[in-house]
């Protein structure tokens, strides 16, 4: 079976000369539907560097990425380009959750479907039945700020999967909840991957959820090492 | 979905807290534009009193709004000899201290002759002047109630007739007496300074005015007649359009650049304060902006959220001044004109300072990478 996202020779690299500085070393790396995937690495390994480029927020220096059925960074795409393949293709979880604290928890997952230009009647539809999917619906109408930190975070699972993502990066999702919530957190992730045919990549340094993978890639100095 | 609208509602507070000191600022704003308009008005309000199409005034001057000017009393006779004059009148202009019981007025007195041109052609109460001495017709802005004694110089005059809307180019109302009143007023000499003047040999000439005013057979041409006037070298005569552009121009310029500098730093400190505002709310919103991008939104609504902000803090902000100036212009105590025109203006000038504005916190935005949505 062909790899959901496949990473090829991918190199990133800041300045030049003396200064230039190599986070990432030619990675190759598949990743398949409906795996959670775990990186792991200490501080400047370049966890952030790969997350932003399997993200289509930087582009490489060297190498390319085939996320579905499009090869990225093939020297033809626009920053245009990359914004529509985040809109359309990548979630995101981050630690601190990022919901938008002037939407209500509805329009934070609404918000995402009235990006690609859905109407106000299927958003909401969409929207709800997330919520509901993650059991926060009973909160759509709350801010942000009324929420715990596990309600939170399962409202940024709902509007990271909206656009139904074939991938889902998660950066420290769990690193502020306790361990019960924690493993909620994983649990959804999991049932999201296999019931949605997604690929999970979560980059933690939480040993509580290090078993709840089905791989773990380990970064060394910009190179996996695991 | 309007994020922009769902910002203002999340911090309303701060926004309206804004908007009011916005409103205060362009009502500022609004009230000088008002203002300039209102001693436009005054001005040619006070040249257009007497209904004239003819000045005629001291040699080599402009008028008696514009510089001093003295011309015979007989004048008048001559003028209204001229082919083309239906009438003509003599008037006299001076800024006088009256009292009224125990407050102090500035008036503006025009003396003129009864029944002849100059007088008060709309009373709003009482009646014209119609004794030769000591009878007033006043403006009610004065606040001198019909039937008052007055004191102006060292006589005592009673006002039988109020106008309404006269008043000159500095604010003060217009108070209509007899020309001899207004003669004695103007050039009579207190009792000790009589004295000293008739020991040198002189005394007050009562037989001079500022000005003799005329109108005009229909289709007379006013330009041909004050070409006549001119020729007597000791006469200078000034169209009724002369006169105006003239006050306008001489009279009223300063205060028109004096507002207009007023104005135009006023805007300016607008724009400086609504950049301000805007580039703060949209540093508030970094790490929003930034998850935004992140998950696709494109540049065209992150900058439709920082412009339509802008946009509705300067509307607002205009709407709630423009209606604080209309509702309040009449409590100035000067004469404040609110046109819809000038307020259109206004309104268009400030939605293009809140867009130029919003440029610095439209700049910020586009840069605002958006990995910086990723990590604490």
């Amino acid at each position: 079976m062909e790899a959901l996202v496949q990473l090829r020779g991918l190199a990133k690299h800041y300045g030049e000369g003396t200064t230039r500085v190599d986070a990432l070393r030619g990675l190759d790396l598949d990743i398949h539907a409906g795996q959670v995937v775990g990186l792991l690495g200490p501080s400047g390994s370049g966890k952030s560097t790969l997350l932003n480029l399997v993200g289509a927020i930087v582009e490489p220096s060297a190498g390319w990425m085939r996320l579905d059925d499009e090869v990225v960074y093939d020297g033809k795409w626009t920053r245009r380009d990359l914004r529509r393949l985040r809109l359309e293709k990548i979630g995101f979880i981050f630690q601190f959750h990022n919901l938008i604290p002037f939407l209500s928890v509805s329009e934070n997952v609404e918000v995402v479907l009235d990006l690609v230009g859905q109407g106000r009647p299927q958003a909401q539809a969409r929207a709800r039945e997330l919520l509901d999917y993650l059991e926060v619906g009973e909160h759509a109408d709350r801010r942000p700020s009324q929420l715990s930190g596990g309600q939170a975070q399962r409202v940024a699972i709902a509007r990271a999967l909206a656009n139904r993502p074939r991938i889902i990066l998660a950066d420290e999702p769990t690193a502020a909840l306790d361990s019960e919530r924690a493993g909620i957190v994983m649990d959804l992730l999991r049932k999201v991957a296999v019931e949605q045919s997604a690929a999970v990549i979560v980059v933690t340094h939480d040993e509580k959820i290090f078993d709840r993978f089905d791989a773990m890639h380990v970064l060394r100095d910009g190179r996996l090492t695991a | 979905m309007n994020l922009a609208l769902r910002d203002i509602r999340h911090r309303l507070g701060r926004f309206v807290l804004t908007c009011v000191g916005l409103a205060l600022l362009l009502g500022v704003v609004l009230s000088m534009i008002g203002i300039y308009r209102g001693i436009v008005a005054d001005a040619l309000q006070l040249v257009r009193l007497a209904d004239a199409d003819l000045w005629v005034v001291e040699g080599g001057t402009q008028g008696p709004f514009a510089e001093s000017s003295r011309i015979p009393k007989d004048t008048r006779e001559t003028v209204a000899r001229l082919q083309g004059v239906a009438e003509a009148g003599v008037l006299t202009f001076q800024t006088a201290e009256a009292s009224h019981g125990p407050r102090k007025i500035r008036l503006y007195v025009v003396g003129y002759e009864i029944g002849r041109l100059g007088g008060p052609a709309q009373l709003l109460a009482g009646r014209a002047i119609a004794r030769s001495h000591y009878e007033m017709v006043v403006d009610v802005r004065s606040g001198i109630p019909l039937g008052a004694r007055v004191r102006l110089g060292a006589k005592d005059f009673t006002v039988v007739g109020l106008t309404q809307g006269r008043v000159d180019s500095g604010g003060n109302p217009v108070a209509y007496l007899t020309l001899k009143d207004a003669q004695e007023l103007q050039f009579e000499l207190e009792a000790a300074a009589a004295r000293n003047q008739a020991a040198r040999g002189l005394e007050a000439n009562l037989n001079q005015v500022n000005a003799v005013v005329a109108r005009l057979h229909p289709g007379v041409a006013a330009e041909s007649v004050a070409a006549t006037v001119r020729r007597w070298k000791h006469l200078g005569a000034v169209t009724q359009q002369e006169q105006e552009n003239l006050l306008v121009s001489s009279v009223v310029d300063r205060a028109r650049k004096q507002i207009g500098m007023f104005t135009a730093t006023l805007l300016l400190v607008s724009a400086v304060v609504i950049a301000l505002i805007i580039y703060t709310m949209t540093m508030d919103k970094m790490r929003e902006i930034a998850t935004l991008k992140l998950i696709g939104a494109p540049d065209r609504t992150i900058v439709g959220l920082i412009v339509q902000q802008s946009l509705a803090l300067g509307g607002i902000g205009f709407a709630l001044g423009a209606a604080l100036i209309f509702l309040g212009a009449d409590f100035f105590p000067r004469r404040v004109i609110l046109l819809p025109g000038d307020a259109a203006a206004l309104g268009a000038v400030v939605i293009a300072v809140c867009l130029l504005a919003s440029l610095m916190g439209v700049r910020y935005a586009l840069k605002i990478d958006p990995a910086q949505a990723l990590g604490g």
